[in-house]
């Protein structure tokens, strides 16, 4: 328990180190636009292809619990999208690009680390914390919430291929059901998750990158802790923004 | 000139650095020499401030440097160049960004005042054509010669290097050897250098000091190694076989 305390006293003065003022701004510009492509653009394929599947098995899970005559099927389609909406394509996208970015990430800084490639900006005069994690940070809150809108309109469009292909839910009743009683408030909702999940994968993986010592076996210790402790702070802070935004 | 006075360093309660007082002057190669394990990276980091010391002071020219409020440390940063044991090259960067990196960072030159810098200092040791390699496809002599190129890019006052020879072959190690003794005499440079290869002891021992298990245990020159009567630095010197012939041809 008094670990637990250390480790987020020591996240919270890390973050204090990222977000103090940088010393040359047009350098971070750079690299900024480096990471949305190490860490952005190239996770939409993942994402894509994760999303156009859940797609597909949502609407034939749905399909299956609405097989009653009483129920219109165009609620299947209704039912897709909002699962999509609200829970897939935030959080467990989220939780997918833990795994990914997470442990990139950390291995990434934590290699610098033990390689001394930390010490050596540190040495220049350089705020090493900033210059490392604070492009990340920004450049994944930006670039998530993109990936998140992305996925929606893939998985949505997954289970309308679905239907056309099986013919398992009428298509025409799948596209009434996607229509209906849409609230755009959910996307909102939905984008301000996937910016505070982006957050806090990075954030988190970065602190546990920045403070690995020792050997490539701390290193991977590190990345596989960035993982984990992401994840599970990702379900926390669903459950929180959850119940601020929606109830 | 920097100078360490009575510096204790320990970590978890286990000292590494015992009451450590020395002297570096400029315009010579200052070695600190010893055993794996004895201290010397630990020290070379508190001189740099990489590693907060629990009591003692350290000075650069008169200013005590280890009591500086973080902005005036960084002031006098930017007049440390430092070469890491491994190079310490960052990974996703070319060489010619490496060695960039301080003049991007710290200068408003322009950019082909920068590019002249960078391949001045490249040229200064001995590399030509590499600016568009990664350090991934350097060997170790060249990232060494890489690293140095970036330590000497901001014209430091003050040079640390780490085992700069360590994980290279003779004949390399004696040319990075030469080379930092040149750019040191030739800028008037403070350079501390970390090694416990007794080949570049007897090449460039100007001024050396023996850490015994985190204590300063002897100090003297090239000249004085070889014929002290100081059991554990004779240990040291002597475990290498060029030390041993060379006090045997002495004696002849
Ligand atoms: N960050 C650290 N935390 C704890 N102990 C350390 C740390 N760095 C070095 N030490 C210890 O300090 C001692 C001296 O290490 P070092 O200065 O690296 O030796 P060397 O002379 O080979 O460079 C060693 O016993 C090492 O275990
Ligand atoms: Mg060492």
């Amino acid at each position: 328990m008094k670990k637990l305390f250390e480790y987020i006293g020591r996240y919270f003065i890390l973050m204090g180190k990222v977000f103090s003022k940088p010393e040359k701004r047009t350098i971070y510009w750079q690299r900024i636009l480096v990471e949305m492509q190490a860490l952005g653009l190239s996770s939409i394929g993942i994402v894509a292809i994760i999303s156009v599947f859940m797609g597909a098995v949502i609407t034939i899970q749905m399909a299956l619990n609405f097989e009653s005559p009483f129920i219109p099927q165009y609620l299947i389609g209704y039912a897709a999208r909002e699962s999509m909406l609200l829970e897939f394509s935030s959080t467990i996208v989220a939780l997918i690009l833990a795994g990914k970015v997470g442990s990139n990430i950390a291995s990434e800084i934590g290699t610098m680390r033990i390689t001394e490639q930390i010490d050596a900006l540190e040495i220049m005069g350089v705020n090493s914390a900033s210059y490392l994690i604070l492009p990340k940070i920004i450049s994944t809150v930006i670039f998530f919430p993109f990936l998140t809108t992305l996925s929606m309109g893939i998985g949505i469009a997954g289970g309308y291929v679905l239907c056309i292909l099986t013919g398992a839910v009428n298509p025409d009743a799948y596209i009434t059901g996607i229509r209906y009683d849409f609230k755009p408030f959910y996307i909102t909702y939905s984008l301000i998750k996937s910016s505070v999940f982006a957050f806090v994968i990075t954030s988190i993986s970065g602190f546990f990158g920045y403070y690995a010592n020792g050997n490539s076996l701390e290193v991977g210790r590190a990345s596989t802790q960035a993982v984990v402790i992401s994840s599970i702070a990702i379900l926390i802070f669903n459950l929180i923004l959850t119940q601020l935004l929606l109830m | 000139m920097i100078r360490a006075d009575h510096i204790i360093k320990s970590f978890d309660g286990r000292i590494v650095l015992n009451d450590i007082t020395a002297e570096f002057t400029p315009g010579i190669t200052n070695l600190i020499i010893g055993q794996s394990g004895s201290g010397k990276t630990v020290l070379l980091k508190s001189l740099v401030g990489l590693h907060k010391i629990d009591s003692g002071n350290i000075f650069y020219n008169d200013i005590c440097f280890n009591t500086l409020p973080f902005a005036q440390m960084k002031a006098i940063r930017k007049e440390v160049g430092m070469l890491f044991q491994g190079g310490a090259l960052l990974d996703s960067s070319n060489v010619e960004e490496n060695v960039r990196l301080p003049l991007d960072l710290f200068t408003n030159m322009p950019m082909d005042e920068k590019r002249d810098r960078v391949n001045f200092c490249l040229k200064r040791v001995n590399l030509g054509n590499v600016n568009h390699l990664y350090p991934a496809e350097l060997s170790g002599g060249m990232i060494k010669r890489v690293a140095i190129a970036r330590a000497i890019v901001l014209n430091p006052k003050y040079l640390f290097c780490d085992e700069p020879n360590s994980g290279l072959d003779p004949m390399t190690s004696v040319l990075i050897d030469n080379l930092i003794q040149e750019i040191t005499q030739e800028y008037n440079i403070t350079t501390i250098i970390n090694t416990h290869d007794m080949n570049s002891v007897m090449e460039i021992g100007e001024h050396i000091i023996f850490i015994y298990k985190g204590e300063k245990w002897w100090e003297g020159t090239k000249h004085d190694i070889l014929h002290t009567d100081n059991q554990e630095l004779n240990d040291f010197v002597f475990a290498s076989a060029m030390a041993k012939r060379a006090k045997a041809a002495e004696q002849q």
